[in-house]
């Protein structure tokens, strides 16, 4: 994995990263390899960490970066870093491949995801970002309790808030609050321009 | 606190927390004030952090088969409207659906009657993308100079018939005659490659006639399965194949 995906934490390898995807934007395929040997590890993280399942979470992921060859020419560096777009791209379909399957199911496994809130060790096990994993671990713990466990469960396990009240026996406005303050915090602690 | 206030409801957003309806509701106030927007982008990019974290290696083949897929996927045009909005899908499906019949009579003698299948997902708009380029690797499969097919009876008077590309690397299950699986289960397919299965897609429990992509690249795999699973298919099988079909060498 290239030093590259330390983006978040090294902004100088940034413009890298957004020079690539303009050529993308172009149909350049050799940038469009470059863009995937860069973000092809967190996406199929982001995506392993909500579904859970590997076969699903790379077919999810395939579609993400496919996703990101087809809407490269409409992104728009000044509404955000490719980075972010992508990751949120990663984010957005790996819940909603869980939501689906939820709905389509109609299956209740609530129990299985209320029985504990996961530590962001078991969510994140194979993880080869070590810094960044360091710097998000270092900043998860300035959250309290509630705030951790909200962001956690909604982020890396892909819960509504309203699941995650549910699995955190809260009111819905004290988890809407949370997950808001709770990622202010994270954002100000990771010191995260938009 | 109950509060319904909007504005608190940018970290739920920014974490993908909010139900559609919800979202839609927010993004609407979001285009009117600005503050929320701001801090909303930059709850999101707090977000992508924790996306950062959690880096899983992809398999190799991953990689050969998104480099492979890019090369026949169109990319949109910069702005303006989405070219392959919902309002476009209907028409293309249905011009689509009757090319890949003609392509399935060919390769497939004396089935009849496939029709499209529509993958079913909450967003339309992906519904349509996905749709399309479903149809297009459909009938790329079809079309393949390398296609070969194989088709089998698979009981209760239904026939299946699998058309495989090797240089593709994907194959297309039609099936004329399926009975509709009972209690509102669906029919999984599956790969099988020594006595491993893995998931390709589901089928829709509502048509005895249909046309189906394989999920993901074949691989290498040596047949191809369908299984009775509870609705929203399984992980790994829960009952015994109704049907393996070895793919043609």
């Amino acid at each position: 994995m290239r030093e590259a995906v330390h983006i978040g934490r090294n902004p100088s390898s940034e413009p890298d990263l957004q020079e690539l995807v303009g050529r993308v934007a172009l149909g350049d395929e050799e940038a469009f390899a470059a863009v995937y040997d860069v973000v092809a590890g967190p996406v199929l993280g982001v995506a392993r960490a909500v579904l859970r399942d590997q076969a699903q979470s790379e077919e999810v992921a395939q579609e993400v970066l496919v996703e990101v060859w087809r809407t490269a020419p409409r992104f728009r560096a000044d509404r955000g870093t490719a980075i972010n777009w992508i990751l949120t791209l990663a984010h957005r379909r790996a819940v909603d491949r869980v939501r689906s399957v939820e709905a389509a199911a109609a299956r209740d496994h609530k129990a299985a995801l209320l029985d504990r809130t996961p530590e962001f060790d078991e969510v994140t096990e194979q993880v080869e970002a070590r810094l960044e994993r360091e710097q998000v671990r270092r900043c998860l713990r300035t959250l309290t309790e509630i705030q951790r466990q909200a962001v956690t469960l909604a982020y890396y396990r892909g819960l509504t808030y309203r699941q995650t009240a549910e699995a955190l026996t809260l009111p819905l406005g004290t988890v809407k609050t949370r997950l808001r303050d709770g990622l202010i915090r994270l954002r100000d602690c990771l010191g995260v321009t938009a | 606190m109950t509060t319904t206030d909007p504005h608190h409801l940018t970290g739920a957003y920014a974490l993908h927390a909010l139900p559609e309806e919800e979202r839609d509701a927010f993004e609407r106030h979001l285009s009117a004030c600005d503050p929320c927007a701001r801090e909303t982008a930059e709850l999101s990019a707090t977000a992508a952090r924790l996306g950062l974290a959690t880096v899983v290696t992809p398999p190799p083949a991953m990689r050969e088969r998104v480099l492979r897929r890019v090369t026949t996927v169109r990319q949109q045009s910069p702005g303006g409207p989405d070219p392959l909005g919902p309002a476009r899908a209907r028409p293309r499906g249905r011009r689509l659906s009757q090319w890949a019949l003609a392509a399935c009579l060919a390769a497939a003698a004396a089935l009849g009657g496939a029709v499209w299948q529509y993958e079913r997902a909450e967003d339309a708009l992906r519904d349509a993308r996905r749709a399309e380029r479903a149809a297009d690797e459909i009938a790329a499969v079809l079309a393949s100079p390398d296609a070969r097919t194989r088709t089998a009876a698979l009981g209760d008077g239904s026939t299946g018939t699998v058309v495989v590309s090797r240089s593709r690397d994907r194959a297309v299950f039609v099936v004329s005659g399926m009975p509709r699986p009972p209690g509102g289960k669906v029919y999984q397919l599956w790969f099988e490659d020594g006595g491993t299965m893995r998931s390709a897609g589901l089928m829709d429990p509502g048509r005895t006639d249909q046309t189906v992509l394989l999920r993901g690249a074949v691989d290498g795999a040596a047949r191809m399965g369908v299984t009775l699973e509870p609705p929203g298919g399984s992980a790994q099988p829960t009952s015994a194949p109704l049907a393996l079909l070895a793919f043609p060498a």
